[in-house]
């Protein structure tokens, strides 16, 4: 499954790449891109665990920036 | 300036009201510490009153961040500096630092704020509300909630909510946003509406024939969307680049620090010095000049009716050194028209004209559709069944009557008797029962502006111009001398190309890219093949946009001069980009190392850079004006 983020409040170029990075690690991520740019994560994951893997990602993000919010 | 601060989020006004604010405690303070003379300890209390103020959100997250174990953050990193500088005694300098490294970040944030919406305004074409008429009532709901079959009403000024067949009415659609077209199309009753183009005149009313998530709009939103996903090679590089350069610096300023500190005794400058590389340590700059430049490139693009599926095919576009043509639709119209009809004995023209378009009455195929149109006038039967037979022609059946309509191929494997004509036009022959027919002799013609852009792409540097098609060989060489192509590979079923084309990709340079352009019907295995496939006229065809890596909405051939252009440019933006964030960083390293700077350059090479480098990459999206 593939499904877009929009993520408010991202704000510097290399966060982007820190989270995307530490998303790719997760288990049971297939690809992932946090595009600066974009504002935007698009995340590629196992249908079954999809939930879980999200939140993982959800706690990814804030530790990287934690003024960084996903909007479901 | 007054609209500008207007335009400016909660979060920055409230960063520009503090950066204000802290500017007049830190004059306050610094006015104080030249008129009097007081102890140390009350200067630092005083300097400290607008450091806060200037940083105290950049403290709190570094603190947070280091809980979390990011070692090497933007944060951390401005914190410690600054915080080692109010150590060494350099008061002003440090909440100096604070107050310009923040002012660096609210400009940024602008910038980038403002670059991203002139973009998103570029691929604005998504409709808000669609007007259905139901149970004889007319009402508006969201695109989403449109099912296929409902009936719309579109009125002037308003958008195309899905693909829509026109019931009544006439009017002049807008295209632009979609295909960077400005004439406007008319359309009429049995007109088909591309989703996103906007109702100029009249109003409409149209049948939806698909839902909002089918519709064209809808798949390339999606499209442009998921670009960002196949990230340019230099953006990876940059990336992993950042990832050592940080700690890198760190270390070289922590060296900085001690070694020579133990050496010359003279602690306060080198730590003053490692406390500059902290500064430049920053790679955000670095990161951040890349994928904005293809960002930029690509939103470009996507203003003038070019769809590119991610800054990895921008990057390779920018060395195509070979171009691939597929023929009909690409190089040429694809509009055949019928210039001779030549029956066997005893057969009328009319008569074998009536009997081929019959034969294609069901055909897409660009010769059936000429040949119809010459048999206009004629009142045609459907035939019974009809199988297709790929890269041949069509094999019709009419109560029994097998009618072949094809190219020699079809008749020979069909045990049809009859004489090929030798000549440089294509033909379609025809076979009725058992028995020859006749021919139909049709031409294709050259695009306007086919020689044109071949020349132009020649200019840009691509080396061998090459032809794909499945016509023979002389009617293959007189498009491809009237179109400037080098090289032809003629007479090839659908099959052949990717065979063909894997040889071309074979023989190229090691880093020598290639593109191959097609109008995406059939050719979706080459498409996929090329370093970049292109599909041209590709507006409501889902095949080719799927397949193709390039999308050129409409069907202009000189479009291809206009993407290579931008790929190009946006190339030059990158290069001037990751040269001159990672120049200037390099050099106020060297500077810092010898002694020669001070910190608020080293914040000036981070934040200032980032600035400049987003300002370079903005100019990607101004318009050529012609």
């Amino acid at each position: 499954m593939k499904k877009t983020y929009k993520l408010e409040d991202l704000d510097c170029a290399n966060c982007a790449a820190k989270m995307e990075r530490a998303i790719a690690e997760i288990e049971g991520v297939k690809r992932v891109t946090v595009s600066f740019m974009a504002q935007k994560m698009v995340l590629e994951a196992d249908d079954e665990r999809f939930d879980e893997i999200l939140q993982n990602a959800v706690k990814c993000i804030k530790k990287v920036e934690p003024d960084c919010k996903v909007v479901m | 300036m007054k609209e500008k601060i207007m335009s400016l989020s909660e979060k920055q006004k409230k960063l520009l009201l503090r950066i204000a604010v802290s500017i007049v405690l830190f004059a306050a303070a610094f006015a104080v510490q030249k008129l009097t003379d007081l102890s140390k300890v009350f200067y630092l209390l005083m300097y400290l009153v607008p450091y806060f103020a200037a940083g105290y959100d950049v403290l709190i997250k570094s603190v947070k961040n280091i809980a979390h174990g990011q070692l090497f953050d933007e944060n951390f990193l401005m914190s410690l500096a600054t915080a080692g500088a109010l150590i060494i005694g350099e008061y002003p300098e440090s909440v100096f630092v604070m107050l310009f490294y923040q002012t660096g970040e609210l400009f940024q944030s602008i910038a980038v704020e403002k670059s991203r919406r002139s973009i998103s305004a570029l691929m604005d074409i998504a409709p808000v509300s669609a007007r259905v008429l139901r149970d004889g009532e007319e009402i508006e709901i969201d695109p989403e909630e449109v099912t296929e079959g409902d009936t719309l009403i579109i009125r002037p000024g308003e958008k195309v909510p899905v693909d829509a067949l026109v019931l009544d009415g006439f009017s002049s659609l807008d295209t632009s946003a979609l295909t960077g077209e400005s004439a406007p199309l008319d359309v009429t009753p049995g007109s088909k509406l591309i989703s996103g183009c906007v109702n100029l005149t009249g109003a409409l009313r149209c049948k939806a024939l698909c839902e909002y998530e089918n519709s064209s709009v809808a798949k390339i939103l999606e499209l442009v969307e998921n670009s960002s996903m196949n990230k340019a090679k230099s953006e990876s590089f940059i990336t992993k680049f950042a990832k050592y350069y940080t700690p890198a610096v760190v270390l070289a300023a922590a060296l900085i620090a001690f070694i020579p500190s133990v050496i010359t005794k003279n602690p306060a400058e080198w730590v003053y010095r490692a406390l500059i590389f902290l500064v430049v340590s920053c790679p955000c700059a670095v990161v951040i000049s890349v994928p904005l430049a293809y960002f930029a490139g690509i939103g470009g693009a996507s203003s003038k009716g070019l769809l590119i599926k991610g800054g990895n095919y921008l990057e390779a576009l920018s060395s195509i050194k070979t171009a691939v043509f597929d023929k009909t639709g690409t190089l040429t119209t694809g509009r055949f028209a019928v210039t001779e009809i030549i029956p066997a004995e005893g057969l009328s023209e009319q008569r074998l004209l009536a009997l081929a378009a019959g034969a294609e009455y069901y055909s897409n195929h660009p010769l059936a559709c000429a040949i119809r149109k010459a048999a206009e006038n004629i009142k045609l039967t459907a035939p019974d069944s009809v199988t297709e037979i790929a890269g041949q022609g069509i094999e019709a059946v009419f109560g029994g009557n097998r009618v072949l309509a094809g190219n020699a191929l079809l008749l020979r494997n069909g045990g049809i008797d009859f004489a090929a004509r030798k000549d440089d036009a294509t033909f379609v022959y025809i076979a009725a029962g058992d028995k020859y027919a006749g021919a139909i002799r049709l031409e294709d013609t050259v695009k306007d502006g086919a020689r044109d852009t071949v020349f132009a792409l020649k200019k840009a540097g691509i080396k061998k111009t090459v032809m794909l098609t499945g016509d023979r060989r002389a009617s293959a060489q007189k498009i491809a001398d009237e179109a400037g192509i080098d090289e032809i590979h003629h007479s090839l079923l659908p099959g052949d190309k990717v065979a063909r084309l894997s040889d071309i990709l074979a023989k190229r340079g090691k880093r020598e890219k290639l593109f191959f352009v097609g109008d995406g019907i059939n050719d979706a295995p080459v498409l996929s093949l090329a370093d970049v496939g292109i599909a041209m006229g590709a507006l409501g065809s889902d095949a080719a946009v799927e397949a193709a890596d390039v999308v050129i909405m409409d069907d202009d051939i000189k479009k291809l001069v206009t993407l290579i252009k931008t790929a190009k440019k946006t190339h030059r933006v990158v290069t001037e980009n990751v040269a001159f964030a990672l120049g200037v960083k390099l050099a106020v390293l060297i500077l810092a190392a010898m002694g020669l700077t001070n910190m608020w350059v080293g914040v000036l090479a981070d934040v200032g850079v980032s600035v400049l480098c987003i300002l370079n990459s903005m100019r990607m999206l101004i318009k050529e004006h012609r």
